[in-house]
């Protein structure tokens, strides 16, 4: 009982003092002339955790070295889907850093926070760093599987998430259909069809792309799990690369993760300037390197470590806007209700 | 209806705690709920009925509803053997299974989910087994049942308890000395006096279920028309900015999940009537 009272003690001590010192950190500068501390919300999606954690570390120190201002960067990670929503419903976000431009165009659209052009404006697309779409198979690759069209076959069960629910799961089927445009001479038809066989290799649809993970890797259901590079590059580190191997297809869709500036809420508590340099880091040679650390591939190759850039291997890639037209029509098309995909999910369903 | 208010209650003033009640219970529960109301109206007719009414999203209804129904009645059994054991005999370790009841309250449901994936799993410890005799756990519908009934055991053993502490053993002897064998005292005797109890458990597992998400992704395998729940058809319209559309549905498990809740209600009347009436 006396630990608990003394545990309990602490405990309210604990939260005094953080609430005292959460004030202290809103402002007021201190007595010595010394600049106000700028605090920065980065929201961004699930996994960059790890990468930002890094880049905020340096970049605090470089920001206040080059100005003289004490700068905070503080992080929010969630599913993609669920970050855009948040900062629509509110959450006060300097900087987005999403995994598609989808979910930053609709935050775009429903708040006005920042121009509609956001993507233009830095380089790349506003992607300091991309990634891809590959297969992560067990040790061995059992059922051989080298390209896309190994996951159609007979007897072949293939892992990936819903993408209703997970936004990065949305590049693993427009990999698949823009593998099929090319296979099939643009053909629409054959196209769906591919698709179609492909999911019906699904057996279970993770609501996310961890989620789906771990079904492959800890549950291990399933012969290959499709996924973003720089997860599955991030699982064979975390698992050993003596469980499981990365197959990079002829040819795959290039993922990319822009990021922006929320203008309005930057400019609210004078951050504009901070939040534009923090995204410029991104690009600069400090930042390339940590993205390409971290699994990343980065935008300007010239300023990473070659040891990491060993690790992404030469593929064809295609993008979402020359294929699809872009991401607000590929989503009506394909991943709204009723889209492409639902179709196909019921044909499955009446079929078994 | 007037004598109710006129009684002289312990508590005084009925106008200011019914006051209280209504205001406090509006602004937690209902100006929230109001506010799904309003922006489902925001879609017309046509386009609510196409959000709620079409065979995918009917799929998950009777999946949710079903597999909370099963999972509420296997509570309600399951939860009454528990709470028995525990208030009517004395063992070592009691308290620490006493304590462990609470586990699925307190645990984040995505824990859960996971934890129940990775036992019956067809790699894991008890997926392994029940594998090979065609019994598929995780990924189908009594995956998702199993996952209900672990979150809302909880509830059935936590109303039971005292209901059963009350009960006195004497009505028992009471029972036995008048010639009835012991299935005629359970139903006759011990029964109809927790049944109250009882029903108010199993509705509270059974709303619990109805609205549970975390701990049901996992091992749902989330396939259309399928093993989908209606929260992931929520959530998945919410990915696309249907805020309507999500609320539409929302509303139409609201009046369902209500509609249940209000008939258990009426049921625990009756039951608490009839045994007080001496029937």
């Amino acid at each position: 009982m006396k630990s608990f009272q003394k545990f309990a003690t602490s405990l309210l001590l604990a939260g005094l003092f953080a609430s005292w010192a959460g004030c202290g950190s809103s402002g007021a500068s201190s007595s010595d002339g010394a600049k106000e501390r700028i605090t920065l919300l980065n929201v961004s999606y699930d996994p960059t955790r790890e990468l930002y954690e890094e880049v905020n570390a340096e970049f605090e120190k470089q920001y206040e070295e080059k100005t003289g201002t004490p700068i905070k960067v503080e992080q929010s990670h969630g599913g993609a889907g669920k970050q855009a929503r948040a900062v629509i419903d509110g959450l006060k976000a300097d900087v987005l850093t999403l995994a598609i431009a989808y979910d930053i165009d609709q935050v775009s659209e429903l708040t006005q926070l920042f121009p509609k052009d956001w993507q233009k404006r830095l380089d790349n697309n506003s992607c300091p760093y991309t990634s891809t779409i590959v297969f992560l198979v067990r040790s061995g690759n059992p059922k051989q599987i080298k390209d896309w069209d190994d996951l159609v076959k007979e007897g072949v069960e293939v892992i990936t998430p819903n993408p209703k629910t997970s936004g990065g799961a949305r590049y693993n089927y427009l990999g698949a259909w823009g593998y099929a445009l090319k296979k099939f001479g643009n053909d629409e038809q054959k196209a769906r069809d591919f698709v179609k066989k492909l999911y019906e290799n699904v057996p279970v649809l993770g609501s996310g792309a961890r989620d789906s993970t771990t079904t492959f890797v800890q549950r291990e259901q399933g012969d290959v799990l499709i996924t973003w590079e720089n997860e599955a590059l991030l699982a064979l580190k975390e698992l050993g690369p003596e469980k499981f191997e990365i197959v990079v297809p002829s040819i795959s869709i290039l993922a990319e993760p822009p990021v922006t500036v929320v203008d309005k809420n930057a400019a609210a508590h004078g951050a504009q300037e901070a939040a534009q340099a923090y995204l410029e880091y991104l690009y600069s040679p400090a930042g390339q390197k940590l993205a390409a650390k971290h699994f990343y591939r980065p935008s300007l190759e010239q300023h990473a470590d070659p040891e990491d850039l060993k690790r992404f291997q030469e593929v064809e890639l295609f993008d979402v806007d020359d294929v699809f037209g872009g991401w607000s029509e590929a989503q009506a098309k394909h991943f709204n209700d009723g889209g492409i995909f639902d179709v196909i999910q019921e044909e499955i369903a009446s079929s078994k | 209806m007037s004598n109710t208010f006129a009684k002289r209650q312990v508590i005084p003033g009925f106008g200011i705690t019914m006051g209280y009640t209504v205001t406090y219970l509006s602004l937690i529960v209902l100006i929230p709920l109001a506010a799904l109301f309003i922006k489902s109206a925001g879609l017309g007719w046509d386009d609510f009925w196409k959000a709620v009414w079409n065979p995918r999203v009917i799929a998950s209804y009777k999946l949710t509803f079903g597999a909370s129904l099963v999972a509420a009645i296997v509570n309600a059994v399951c939860g009454f053997v528990v709470a028995w054991t525990l208030v009517r005999y004395k063992f070592p370790g009691k308290a620490i299974i006493d304590a462990m009841i609470d586990l699925p309250f307190a645990l984040p449901t995505a824990v859960s989910g996971i934890a129940l994936t990775a036992v019956y799993s067809s790699h894991g410890w008890f997926g392994q087994y029940l594998e090979p005799l065609g019994i598929k756990v995780a990924y189908t519908p009594l995956g998702i049942t199993l996952a209900l009934v672990f979150i809302g055991l909880p509830f059935v053993v936590r109303t039971l308890q005292p209901a059963l502490a009350d009960l006195e053993r004497e009505s028992e002897e009471a029972a036995a000395s008048l010639g009835a064998n012991r299935f005629q005292t359970f139903t006759r005797v011990i029964l109809p006096t927790i049944l109250p109890a009882l029903l108010t458990g199993f509705a509270l597992s059974l709303a619990r279920a109805i609205g549970e998400y975390g701990s049901v992704v996992f091992i749902s395998g989330n396939m259309p028309m399928r093993t989908e729940i209606t929260s992931l058809l929520i959530i998945s319209k919410l990915e696309q900015y249907d805020t309507a559309g999500a609320a539409a549905i929302s509303v139409v498990m609201l009046i369902a999940s209500f509609g249940l809740l209000l008939a258990i209600n009426m049921l625990q009347h009756l039951a608490g009537r009839r045994y007080t009436a001496g029937a």
